[in-house]
């Protein structure tokens, strides 16, 4: 490894470290003020009244902070809950806002030197890491000493890493309190791109972004001589970066309903839920075409796209959980199963997730015409089913925090529900297939190794038969690692797409119907 | 034939391995055994490079789960033969144990050539075909090896020379030919490999022999002497001068044998029931003009597999090869042929079409006959369609039509060079010809990789 590397893995560590750290540090103290600023009306006094012992108090740390108040506000919602006086419980959960607003520390006040010191270190570090990779060497397959690799095969690297990316995960969806110092950090770039203090989605999203940059320069290097890694790749830090992280907060800027247009339901399983049709319809022209271009990608984008170029126009080209999973996750992609046994459970799992999200959004429409006089308390408890165990839960704990155990396209392969939609498309419908170079497979196991998606593409390319599989993302892996020039993405014509040849080319032996 | 004969696989490499499903799918009653010292599970032998470099775990060679074995009812047995008692139907295993067959196939593959070098046998001087071969080389190499000596120029040295690199060991490589592979390469071809093999930092000499491998006091390699008089310090040594059927343990019985089993185009030896396909085999008659006796390659054994197994299951079928085709990968470039390009030709009835890319790293060969029609091509560096060029080979497509219609045969990803216009070009160039070069769409403009 050169020097340069070296630095750029210390930095990286420190950043992280930072970045660890951060949570940590400065004190807490709530006020009456505090509370009501940032407490709904119809909360306010009772709020004020709760947390009336904290008033006054130094905390020293954001567990001492959370854990009074826990005790404070369980204690009022809990005596109302055993006098089974529901609709006076307090439901909305007003930690995160008042920790960060009762924080003060050294974060708060230096935004921008923290967060040169974590991310930006960290970023630095990755880029010092990746550029200089592959010098000297002529372009070709790097795959040398991936099963070697202690981060890349399940090794103590791949496990700590695993276990840092699903802590984290759990902090941010279910602890976000947690982290409002990280959050306040982000603040600054918050109020540059949207004229807004930062949540921790916003947080997320910066780190996101930045991950999938840093990771995305690095497959750059590692496919040099590869347009077609290349330019794939390049297209997803495109879409990540401008309409999944600034094109969202620049409309909120100019007043406008916060909008990922490359979004597409079901994975984006919100886009029906009232409250978001209300925003579009409340939101004059700009509204109305968000709402009419979400509608038209379901109707129209995706089966048309996908007749041309299969599912990879969208799942290695644009979604933002794809981003991820081709840059961050590439170092992973040969952990995927490949049994026959994984692709079972596969297909019950992703057309389960694809029902329940259809079913979900149904009810909601019933309900919303119906004036909620229908279903409405069974649709909230659906919402936040599927958004605890399929939002959170599946896409972003198991989904990332699972890369280094199970390949980087957990998530897309068992849960998206876009991803079956896209695949059935693809499987019935498309003129993409991964042909088959005739005799000259060898049977070697490069091709199935490394599909992210656990397709055995060996098993089609050993008998000379095209690849046709709904779950393929077409990111074109297979095709590079192949050493004898078997594999090729292609749109073509229907006819032949898939195919059965009893004996493979090269062979005159048998005639068939001779 | 009783339906529910006995047919006995020795050897599970791709010969005996598609012998044994083809059989299957075509016949539902007949009793399969695949037997193997080797390994219990089928694996890609072309791969084991890739479980050494780290790119795949063993596992990973092997194209079926446990679970198919079963499904298929094709018995494995993990045992080594020790003999054949060819008149009581009896494979005799080195544990003691015998097994009737009422059919066998010999499926034996090859073993390194060692050609009674002084030192051949010491340890740290090994070849790679098997997977014990692998575990030992994984064991020779782990630490100690300050430099290693490749001694042959074929598929399996360069793939040798690669591995070690791997492991950062440097790596000399004695290659008797003046060019690396010229035997089957023609000479810019077998340059543009030489060239490569250099810029990865492995010490190419061409037209230099082995003379003997030395010891020192342990038994263990210290050094090798080459003909030209030089010592080479080395720790490890790889021979990969060719390979030769592996059929000692049916010398000296009635099976008549030369190199290989003797086998006429149906696969049946000299005795009645026993056939022979693979490496291992040896034509009686050659199966095709431009065939050898002895078959060494992949495709061809999964080919006898496939024929062989119809024979078996009552179709008698000959060995009829279609349009010749291999590939390989030299380090970092990949090679593909189609038809006939032997190293050398014969000015008076061929004629020859080279494009060599200015990297030095992409080529293209085409031999015509002199009425024009292609008899085969070499690729380096780019991928062509198999159906393509073994249709417009078995079709004798004059040299123009396969050259106007190359667009058609690329096999590279989309976005990469379009090579295919350079080539035209050059071919314009050369005979005079005004084939219309290939145009690339906007997209391609745009985003493509210019050659």
């Amino acid at each position: 490894m050169k020097l340069i590397q070296k630095i750029g893995i210390l930095l990286f560590l420190v950043g992280i470290g930072t970045f660890t750290l951060i949570p940590f540090l400065g004190s807490y103290q709530l006020d009456k003020e505090t509370v009501l600023e940032n407490t709904k009306d119809i909360h306010q006094e009772k709020m004020v009244e709760v947390l009336t012992p904290m008033y006054g108090e130094v905390y020293h740390s954001n567990f001492e902070f959370i854990s009074s108040f826990k005790t404070n506000f369980n204690s009022f919602n809990d005596a109302l809950k055993e006098q089974a006086l529901w609709d006076q419980v307090i439901w909305d959960d007003y930690s995160f806002p008042l920790a960060k607003e009762a924080l003060s520390s050294p974060v708060k006040d230096n935004p921008w030197l923290f967060l040169m010191l974590s991310i930006g270190l960290a970023a630095i570090g990755g880029l010092l890491y990746n550029l200089p990779k592959h010098q000297n060497e002529p372009a070709g397959v790097k795959n040398n000493g991936v099963f070697h690799s202690s981060m890349k095969n399940r090794g103590w690297m791949g496990m700590i890493t695993g276990a840092y990316l699903i802590l984290f995960y759990i902090i941010l969806y279910w602890f976000p309190a947690y982290l409002v110092n990280l959050v306040a950090m982000v603040d600054p770039i918050s109020l540059l791109l949207s004229g807004n203090p930062a949540s921790q989605w916003f947080l997320y999203g910066l780190i996101y972004t930045l991950a999938i940059l840093v990771m995305g320069i690095r497959m750059f290097r590692k496919y040099r001589g590869n347009k077609y890694q290349q330019l794939r790749t390049a297209s997803v830090m495109f879409f990540q970066t401008a309409f999944a992280f600034l094109i969202p907060e620049i409309l909120v800027l100019f007043n406008q309903p916060y909008f990922d247009f490359k979004n597409i339901w079901p994975l984006d399983y919100d886009f029906f839920y009232a409250y978001q049709i209300d925003t579009f319809l409340s939101s004059g022209g700009v509204g109305m075409f968000m709402l009419i271009w979400g509608i038209l990608l379901i109707i129209i984008g995706v089966p048309v796209f996908t007749y041309f170029y299969g599912k990879r126009w969208y799942c290695s080209w644009v979604c933002g959980c794809g981003g991820l999973a081709e840059t961050v996750g590439d170092p992973y992609r040969q952990l995927s199963d490949k049994s026959l046994k994984a692709w079972k459970y596969e297909r019950v799992i992703i057309h389960s997730v694809l029902v329940l999200a259809v079913v979900m959004t149904l009810l909601t429409i019933v309900n919303y015409f119906s004036g909620f006089s229908l279903l409405g308390n069974v649709t909230n408890q659906l919402h936040s089913f599927y958004g605890f165990a399929i939002g959170s839960a599946f896409a972003g704990v198991v989904g990332t925090g699972f890369y280094p155990f199970m390949g980087n396209r957990v998530w897309c392969r068992f849960g998206c529900p876009l991803a079956a939609y896209l695949g059935m498309v693809q499987r019935f419908k498309s003129r993409f297939r991964i042909t088959t170079n005739g005799g000259q497979c060898i049977s070697c196991g490069n091709c199935s190794t490394y599909c992210e998606m656990g397709i055995d593409v060996r098993w089609y390319a050993q008998r000379g038969q095209n690849i046709v599989r709904s779950s393929c993302v077409g990111c074109g892996v297979c095709s590079s690692v192949c050493p004898r020039g078997v594999l090729k993405l292609e749109n073509n014509s229907e006819e032949g797409r898939i195919n059965e040849l009893p004996i493979i080319i090269g062979n005159d032996s048998i005639k068939l119907n001779a | 034939m009783k339906s529910n004969r006995h047919v006995v696989i020795i050897g599970n490499g791709i010969s005996g391995v598609t012998c044994a499903r083809q059989l299957r799918k075509l016949d539902d009653q007949v009793k399969i055994t695949l037997i193997s010292g080797e390994s219990k599970y089928f694996f890609s032998r072309t791969a084991l490079m890739y479980v050494y470099m780290g790119h795949m775990k063993f596992e990973h060679t092997q194209p079926y789960e446990p679970w198919f074995w079963e499904k298929n009812r094709i018995d494995l047995m993990e045992a080594w033969v020790s003999s054949v008692d060819f008149d009581q139907k009896s494979i005799k295993f080195q544990s003691g144990d015998t097994l009737i067959y009422d059919d066998l196939v010999i499926a034996t593959g090859s073993k390194p050539n060692k050609f009674g070098w002084p030192g051949q046998d010491l340890m740290g001087v090994q070849g790679l075909y098997s997977k014990q071969d692998l575990e030992s080389m994984e064991a020779l190499t782990r630490s100690g090896v300050e430099r290693a000596v490749i001694v042959g120029g074929g598929l399996i040295g360069i793939e040798m020379a690669e591995m070690l690199a791997y492991k950062k060991i440097p790596v000399t490589f004695l290659v008797r030919e003046s060019g690396f592979w010229n035997t089957v390469l023609p000479k810019e071809e077998s340059e543009l490999v030489g060239r490569h093999i250099k810029e990865h930092h492995i010490d190419l000499r061409l037209g230099e022999e082995l003379e003997e491998i030395i010891s020192d006091e342990n038994g263990k390699v210290k050094s090798v002497r080459t003909k030209s008089g030089q010592e080479i310090s080395c720790q490890f040594v790889g021979l990969t001068a060719g390979v030769s059927p592996n059929i000692d343990f049916l010398k000296n019985s009635e099976l008549e044998t030369n190199r290989g089993v003797k086998v006429d185009l149906y696969f049946k030896t000299n005795l009645p029931h026993v056939y022979a396909i693979g490496d291992c085999a040896e034509f009686l008659e050659i199966p095709a003009p431009d065939r050898k006796p002895i078959e060494q390659v992949w495709y061809t054994g999964r080919m006898h597999g496939e024929t062989l197994a119809y024979t078996l299951a009552g179709k008698p079928t000959a060995y009829r090869p279609g349009v010749w085709f291999n590939s390989a990968k030299f380090l970092d470039i990949e090679y593909q042929t189609y038809g006939t390009v032997p190293a050398t030709w014969d000015q008076e009835y061929f004629d020859s079409f080279y494009w060599e890319h200015e990297s030095g790293k992409v080529a293209f060969r085409m031999l015509l006959t002199k009425n024009k029609e292609v008899v085969g091509v070499n690729n380096f560096g780019f991928r062509l369609r198999h159906e393509f060029f073994d249709r417009a080979i078995k079709e004798k497509w004059n040299g123009e039509k396969v050259v106007s219609n190359l667009a058609k045969a690329n096999f590279d990803p989309e976005f990469f060079a379009p090579y295919h216009i350079e080539i035209q070009k050059a071919f314009n160039f050369q005979f005079g010809t005004s084939i219309h070069l290939g145009k690339r769409s906007l997209i391609q403009k745009l985003f493509g990789a210019s050659v």
